[in-house]
């Protein structure tokens, strides 16, 4: 049988070359879970508005849930990328509150609390993220430590130094800082920080699309074997998206300076938890190889919405923890019937 | 005769105390397809890693087209038009099949944006799409992930891909083991079809009905030793489990005459 039909041909008996798709199950399972946790948000959403009304659908409140979200988000977009380039990075929290207590000292160093101030320690902040992110990537890639122990080490590392460096005391911010980002707002509507964290989402989502650094994370997290083989510097490649990672918390760092005036050191400990809940909850697989910024930003959105909304509607907040742990497992379970159809 | 495309004399590889090659010659032809058949442990798998880059002989000589490379290594290999099919980790299963196609070799847009890395996604799809139809597969869902479709359907992207990008040759490496009937017909017959444009396809299978089916010639690998070669047309499959096992090691007469 050396026939070749063409394609167009024939399409009645058998066709050899017809290599017909058994089914996409996987595939609509991953789109799915993309198209239920954004149900689930809408859900929420209209039932928060129904039983609590204006306190919760009003502008002032979706303005705090944004703005409670942005830090987090952030964070999770490297995150994002580092569980879709195949890896985890347990130590964002720490390297915030490492790169706040630095941004910070740098702040109150220059003096003055003036912008020019401001602008060096937001670039001391975001080099020591990117430092940290930078030392992630080499230990995960040169030394070949497993990224779950590299970055809880750097965890570790960054929190225990931000300690040592701050004497365990809060710094405090410059006001300019505070009354600028922090609570500033764009024609009066919208605030700095939320502006801030959706230009990240958006240059993100197009970074990780329409760009060969996101295929290429897409690639190595699918199969890191296939992507070496056909050309892509694996290595290299793992280390710039950690330290991306680290970067975007650097950034966070000095979103979190300005919303809340001081390094906050111990109010991050469960971030990376937090963060990699969200990613998770979006859609995106542990295992590598999926997951979007849409998703990533509504499983952001989730536990701050529905957080306010208990709080609001005069259910005890603990319910909210509980309620999250929930959902994670129903969206890990789904991620493991999902993988149940790949090599 | 035409020149060969590649001809490797005398490779020797050892890895500690075990001999891997011992002085392996090895030849293929545009435009044929050639298997290379050995029992477990005949040095195969080396044979190709050596062929491909991946592994440096101890000693020997590899000629492509007649002009001796030295040091090859698979970032050449690649560039002089040599591919390689590996049995698994061929594809990566959650990308889509152009973006398979492309993987490592992207299309970047004109200009600032492509400097910037930004993909150029509709040429890519459109290229993908055409060279897919002149091999002759069929993808009904262009957008789903590799991992959604049969084993056929992988393998025939895989050996799609290699086909885009090898101007020479194609290395497969038991492209057929995890396959039914049907997709094994497929995928013979796309192998045809690669080699009607002219280049050299070397099959690695332990599948005697496969070989006999698609190669024009075969090459019999045994303890690290090419000990016979065969024309297909002129050749049993016992004439070539003599050869693999050692039950025969005579070159016999014209079989052995290329």
């Amino acid at each position: 049988m050396t026939s070749y039909n063409p394609p167009g041909g024939s399409a009645d008996a058998i066709e050899p070359h017809d290599l017909s798709t058994p089914s996409s199950l996987w595939d609509r399972l991953s789109r799915g879970q993309l198209t239920w946790i954004t149900l689930i948000l809408v859900m929420m959403v209209g039932l928060f508005s129904i039983v609590a009304g204006r306190p919760f659908s009003s502008v002032a409140n979706v303005r705090n849930i944004a703005t409670d979200a942005c830090i987090l988000m952030v964070m999770a977009l490297g995150e994002l990328f580092v569980i879709i380039a195949g890896g985890i990075d347990l130590s964002v929290g720490a390297v915030l509150v490492f790169s706040g207590v630095v941004g910070c000292a740098v702040m109150n160093a220059v003096g003055g609390g003036g912008v020019g101030a401001i602008l060096a320690g937001a670039v001391a902040s975001v080099a020591a993220g990117s430092t940290w992110g930078l030392v992630n990537g080499l230990l995960v890639t040169r030394a070949k430590i497993s990224p779950l122990i590299a970055t809880l080490g750097t965890y570790g590392m960054a929190m225990g130094l931000a300690l040592v460096i701050s004497n365990g005391i809060d710094l405090s911010a410059p006001v300019t800082l505070v009354k600028t980002l922090g609570v500033g707002r764009v024609f009066g509507v919208i605030p700095w920080l939320v502006v801030v964290a959706t230009l990240a989402a958006v240059a993100m989502a197009i970074l990780l699309n329409q760009t060969r650094f996101g295929r290429h994370a897409l690639a190595i997290g699918a199969s890191a074997a296939a992507a070496e083989r056909s050309g892509v510097n694996v290595s290299r490649h793992l280390m710039k998206v950690y330290t991306l990672s680290g970067t975007l918390a650097g950034v966070a760092a000095i979103m979190s300076l300005a919303r809340f005036g001081t390094t906050t050191i111990g109010g991050h400990l469960e971030d990376n938890l937090k963060v990699i809940t969200a990613v998770v909850l979006g859609g995106a697989s542990l295992l590598g190889g999926i997951g979007t910024v849409r998703g990533t930003v509504i499983g952001t959105l989730i536990p701050v919405v529905l957080l306010n909304g208990f709080v609001i509607t005069g259910i005890q907040a603990f319910w909210q923890q509980f309620a999250i742990g929930l959902v994670l497992i129903a969206a890990v379970y789904l991620d493991r019937r999902k993988q149940a159809g790949r090599d | 005769m035409t020149e060969a495309l590649l001809e490797a004399k005398g490779l020797v590889k050892q890895y500690g105390q075990i001999r891997a090659l011992r002085g392996a010659d090895f030849s293929v032809y545009s435009g044929e397809v050639v298997a290379l058949v050995g029992d477990n442990g005949a040095g195969k798998s080396t044979l190709v890693k050596t062929l491909s880059g991946v592994i440096t002989p101890d000693s020997g000589t590899i000629k492509i087209e007649g002009a001796a490379v030295q040091a090859l290594t698979p970032i050449m290999a690649r560039q002089l038009g040599i591919e390689t099919v590996y049995q698994d980790l061929a594809l990566a299963p959650t990308l889509d099949p152009v973006a398979n196609l492309f993987l490592g070799r992207e299309l970047l847009r004109k200009g600032l944006g492509g400097r910037l890395g930004f993909l150029d996604k509709r040429a890519m799809r459109m290229q993908g799409e055409v060279k897919f139809r002149e091999l002759g597969i069929r993808i009904q869902d262009m957008a789903s992930p590799v991992s959604s479709m049969s084993g056929g359907q992988r393998q025939g992207i895989a050996v799609s891909r290699a086909a885009a990008w090898a101007s020479k040759i194609i290395f497969l490496d038991e492209p057929t083991a995890a396959l039914g009937v049907v997709q094994t017909r497929s995928v013979l017959d796309l192998i045809r079809r690669v080699r009607d444009t002219g280049i050299g396809v070397v099959l690695i299978s332990h599948s005697m009905p496969d070989v006999l089916a698609v190669s024009d010639r075969i090459e019999v690998l045994r303890l690290g030793r090419r000990v016979a070669r065969f024309k297909t047309s002129k050749v049993t499959t016992e004439d070539i489990v003599a050869a693999m096992t050692g039950a025969t090691v005579q070159m016999s007469g014209d079989n052995d005459e290329l």
